[in-house]
């Protein structure tokens, strides 16, 4: 990877066009001729005038300050960053798919809804749900949407008290804001020494003001919530719903169904457990299922199949609204068929047990470099509170003479070896949380080489810290002053001009 | 088992990793959940199959449907897409990267977030853009969310009855939810009725109006007088804008508006079906704090070098949780790439030959069509290139039979009109074919 000093606008010479489009059929008449002047902008927008070339050099420059997961090992907890099949991009990429309009007559697109039908079985049988919308846009969208569900449940049984959702103080950042968003209340349950919700603070949180609970199983330590029946029936026997949150789906999926442990609404993150590329932040596709009893509160339009031919059903007044423009993000959902369709039945049992035993492997290979608070068997990920030893020294009186490192400090050096940094500060349960999700996806040899570079690493803060408080050393750029980023936004082009 | 190329675990390697652990099999490690609670039964999921049968498969589904040539708009634009979008956006560089929250490895995609939030803001004018949305609609949503937080003690949002169908219930959806009031604006022969705006306004409730600029006739709405009328009231003022369109149209800026949402598909995103598309957010900075969304900013490397990186955090979910007023994060990163490119490609001369195309074509459609004997018109005021007429005949029956000849086109609306579309991608020859077909319902 290496530094390139350019913005597309620096490049751009009156005159230059990276287009053609040939011959007007229409003749020269153009916007003028039809639109009064009073409707019309004053200036052109200020956009680069560049040629084809320009373009195609400008790009592949930026892309190759970019680290990927085909670039290297990602071992980011929580994210799931897998390896993205590429017979999955030239599925998304097939011509007539692409030319759909998203409001032609379901006659004319069969096929296509036939991939919505087809996925919506699949993910059925995968989750233990009853059925499915694909309307969400990423995994935020879905968790909003099923608080949505919930909260139209509740409405609709003259439950409108139902204003609280529980979440445990290990949850996802999306989750409180998602039930803030929704209109719902958050309350926190606690979590016991060994990282699992209390069942004995979230007792007293019960009653008829619950809407229901936020918890993703394994939790975002990496563990699996073994009383999660006890918690179901006791939801349940409140009157709330069980919300679970799909981001940690991967170490279950052929193993457990969220369905068989009582969740009554989920969301699935398709750029994650399922192999759709994260885009650099999006597209992602954030699909919710439900239990039988709240099929008709999915949002619309959704497929549906009756006498041989696809349709869309767009509910009745029980339905929980519109959340997107049309059906979602359907080249995310093609992409993901695709993956599903390559597991197969067969597959499909071992991409849980194949990304837990990653997990656990790297855990027990670094326990003696790094400190474990919760030295159970993880799922998919798991979370080291920093360094053992962080280098960092005091005298004879207690004075700190040399500064340690940080989790920070072990993210940036990391990047200096080819790899990815962990999700860092995450859970807030930890000070020094470094949280890592190898996936299915990497090999023991990956493994081994991420080890040795942690264990490297560790020996480096051990013996002068220095080396890692400076990290990096071989990206294309050094850390970035974040501080004056905030304090003087620059964001955009022409502040830059100014400035 | 057999091998399987997404999965590189040999046995061996399976029993090293295992015996690490000191554990004796794959499903020792899930011994802490509850035996009820392990699927014992068959996934009703097919045989894997090979690649082969894979990409055979979707290319049977991919045949079903047939290639029609697309008259219809309604928030969803068959603009010509140039071979190096896709080209660039397919780089795995691109295409496999997480968010950039590593800085030090993500320059590229940082690099062109900042562009598009500079491309964004030029064609609206406005100064500050957030990193991308879902889609146009759940700008709009979101928008319509910031109101009551850019104001004072007002709750109510005002939403015109000109926007496109899905914008509108997609705000009715966000708003029920998060416990906004909404009131509506009705249209007045096609466009936003201003008398009807003051009288709402009147009421002294209200934190935000959001009105189209071209709107679900495809009328291009005359906005004058609407900015000052909001901003008497304390209101903010939104439009939703189709940002190819801006190109050539009056800005949001122009218009004196505060927040301008949309959804940057017609910015050369393939049609597939609805998504993935990208939604846009632009606003003026006194509301920079409360935009949603990711925002990328320039500054310096510790070697004093021009950087990126993402700012204003405080914002959002990650850090604020329960306090958060949006809980985005995953947006539409790379569709903001495919914008990018595409208005590098297209330039200034490039979109406005797009729009002049678009809208020559879209009025030659539209007086063939009346010359047919088989449509009304509907209202006499500017349109670009989309615009709705009454049929004369059955509006189903007749886009029925304009698909089994090729096209889709005359998709029936909700108020009983029919509408149509025409971008720079269809000809003369396509549209003279359509026509033809339309004299013999």
């Amino acid at each position: 990877m290496r530094y390139y000093d350019r913005l597309i606008f620096e490049l751009s010479k009156e005159g230059r066009v990276g287009y053609t489009l040939g011959k007007s059929s229409f003749g020269e008449s153009g916007v003028a001729s039809f639109v009064p002047s009073g409707l019309l902008r004053a200036e052109a927008p200020a956009l680069p005038q560049v040629s084809e070339v320009d373009v195609v050099r400008h790009y592949t420059n930026l892309s190759q300050m970019n680290f990927g997961v085909d670039t290297g090992f990602y071992p980011l907890g929580s994210c799931t960053m897998k390896y993205n099949p590429k017979i999955n991009e030239e599925i998304a990429g097939m011509p007539g798919f692409q030319g759909l309009h998203p409001l032609q007559s379901p006659s004319t697109v069969q096929g296509a809804l036939q991939v919505y039908s087809e996925m919506e079985k699949a993910l059925c049988s995968i989750t233990g749900m009853a059925g499915f919308t694909f309307n969400p846009c990423a995994g935020a969208h879905g968790e909003l949407t099923g608080l949505m569900i919930m909260r139209r449940y509740h409405m609709l049984r003259g439950d409108l008290q139902r204003t609280k959702v529980i979440v445990p103080d290990s949850a996802h950042g999306t989750n409180p804001a998602s039930a803030a968003v929704c209109g719902l209340q958050v309350v926190v349950v606690k979590s016991k020494p060994d990282g699992l919700v209390d069942v004995n603070d979230l007792k007293p949180l019960l009653g008829d003001d619950i809407a229901g609970i936020m918890m993703t199983n394994p939790n975002t330590l990496g563990l699996f919530e073994k009383d999660i029946e006890e918690i179901a029936s006791l939801v349940h026997g409140c009157g709330g719903l069980l919300y679970y949150d799909g981001a940690n789906m991967n170490p279950l999926i052929g193993v457990v169904r969220p369905g068989d442990m009582g969740f009554d609404i989920l969301h699935l993150n398709l750029h994650k457990s399922f192999s759709t590329p994260h885009g650099g932040g999006g597209p992602g596709s954030g699909p919710v299922g439900v239990c039988g009893k709240l099929l008709p509160y999915l949002p619309a339009p959704r497929v549906k199949y009756v006498d041989g031919a696809y349709s869309l059903d767009f509910g009745d007044e029980r339905c929980a609204g519109r959340v997107s423009a049309f059906m979602g993000n359907f080249g995310v959902i093609l992409r993901a068929y695709a993956y599903i369709l390559m597991l197969g039945r067969q597959n499909v049992r071992l991409v849980g047990k194949y990304s837990t035993l990653a997990a656990n492997y790297i855990k027990e290979s670094l326990k003696d470099c790094y400190k474990l608070p919760i030295p159970s068997v993880c799922k998919h990920e798991f979370v080291f509170d920093g360094l053992l030893d962080d280098g960092s020294r005091k005298d004879g009186q207690g004075n700190v003479v040399r500064e340690g490192a940080t989790t920070l400090d072990v993210a940036k050096r990391l990047l200096d070896f080819g790899y990815h940094a962990p999700t860092i500060y995450f859970p807030l349960l930890f000070h020094q949380a470094i949280m890592i999700e190898p996936t299915e996806s990497e090999s023991l040899e990956t493994l081994d080489g991420f080890i040795a570079v942690m264990k490297k690493i560790a020996a480096e803060a051990a013996e002068d810290p220095s080396i890692l408080k400076s990290a990096p050393h071989n990206a294309p750029i050094a850390r970035p002053d974040e501080t004056t980023a905030a304090r003087q936004p620059v964001l955009k082009y022409s502040d830059t001009i100014q400035s | 088992m057999a091998a399987f190329p997404y999965f590189p675990h040999t046995d061996q390697d399976v029993r090293a990793m295992l015996d690490r652990i000191g554990a004796g099999s794959l499903d020792d490690l899930y011994a802490d959940v509850p035996r009820d609670v392990v699927f014992k039964g068959e996934y009703d999921l097919p045989d894997a199959m090979s690649e082969q049968e894979v990409r055979d498969y979707f290319d049977s589904l991919d045949r079903k449907d047939p290639r029609l040539k697309v008259f219809v708009g309604q928030g969803a634009y068959d603009h010509y897409t140039p071979a190096v979008v896709p080209y660039i956006t397919s780089r795995s560089e691109f295409l496999t990267a997480y968010t950039p929250y590593q800085a030090e490895i993500s320059q590229g995609t940082l690099r062109y977030i900042f562009e598009y939030q500079s491309m964004v803001c030029s064609l609206t004018g406005l100064d500050v853009s957030n990193a991308s949305m879902y889609d146009g609609p759940t700008a709009a949503a979101e928008a319509v969310k910031m109101a009551p937080s850019c104001t004072k003690k007002k709750t109510r949002v005002l939403v015109s009855r000109t926007l496109l169908p899905n914008v509108i219930r997609t705000i009715e959806t966000y708003s029920l939810y998060h416990g906004i009031e909404l009131g509506y604006i009705s249209a007045m022969e096609g466009t936003t009725c201003p008398h009807h705006m003051k009288e709402e306004l009147a009421k002294g409730d209200v934190a935000g109006v959001i009105v189209p600029s071209v709107n679900r006739y495809g009328i291009i709405e005359d906005l004058s007088g609407f900015a000052d009328a909001i901003h008497a009231e304390g209101g903010i003022f939104i439009e939703y804008c189709d940002p190819s369109a801006l190109a050539v149209l009056k800005t949001p800026a122009e218009w004196g508006a505060d927040i301008a949402v949309g959804d940057g598909q017609s910015l050369g995103i393939p049609l597939c079906f609805g998504g993935p598309y990208v939604g846009f957010m632009a606003c003026r900075k006194e509301f920079l704090r409360k935009l949603p969304g990711r925002i990328v900013g320039q500054t310096t490397d510790t070697e004093g070098r021009r950087v990126y990186c993402l700012t204003l955090q405080a914002r959002e979910q990650h850090i604020r949780r329960e306090k958060a007023t949006s809980n985005i994060c995953s947006n539409e990163s790379l569709m903001a790439l495919f914008v990018t490119v595409y208005a590098s490609l297209m330039g200034p001369a490039g979109l406005k030959e797009v729009n002049d195309r678009s809208c020559a074509g879209a009025h030659y459609l539209y007086e063939e069509l009346l010359k047919t004997g088989k449509f009304e018109p509907v209202f006499d005021k500017p349109f670009l290139k989309e615009f709705v007429l009454k049929p004369l005949v059955d509006a189903e029956a007749l886009q029925r039979k304009l698909a089994e000849g090729g096209f889709f086109a005359a998709l029936p609306t909700e108020d009983g009109y029919v509408t149509f579309c025409v971008t720079e991608k269809r000809t003369k020859a396509e549209t003279d074919a359509l026509v033809a077909l339309v004299k013999e319902a």
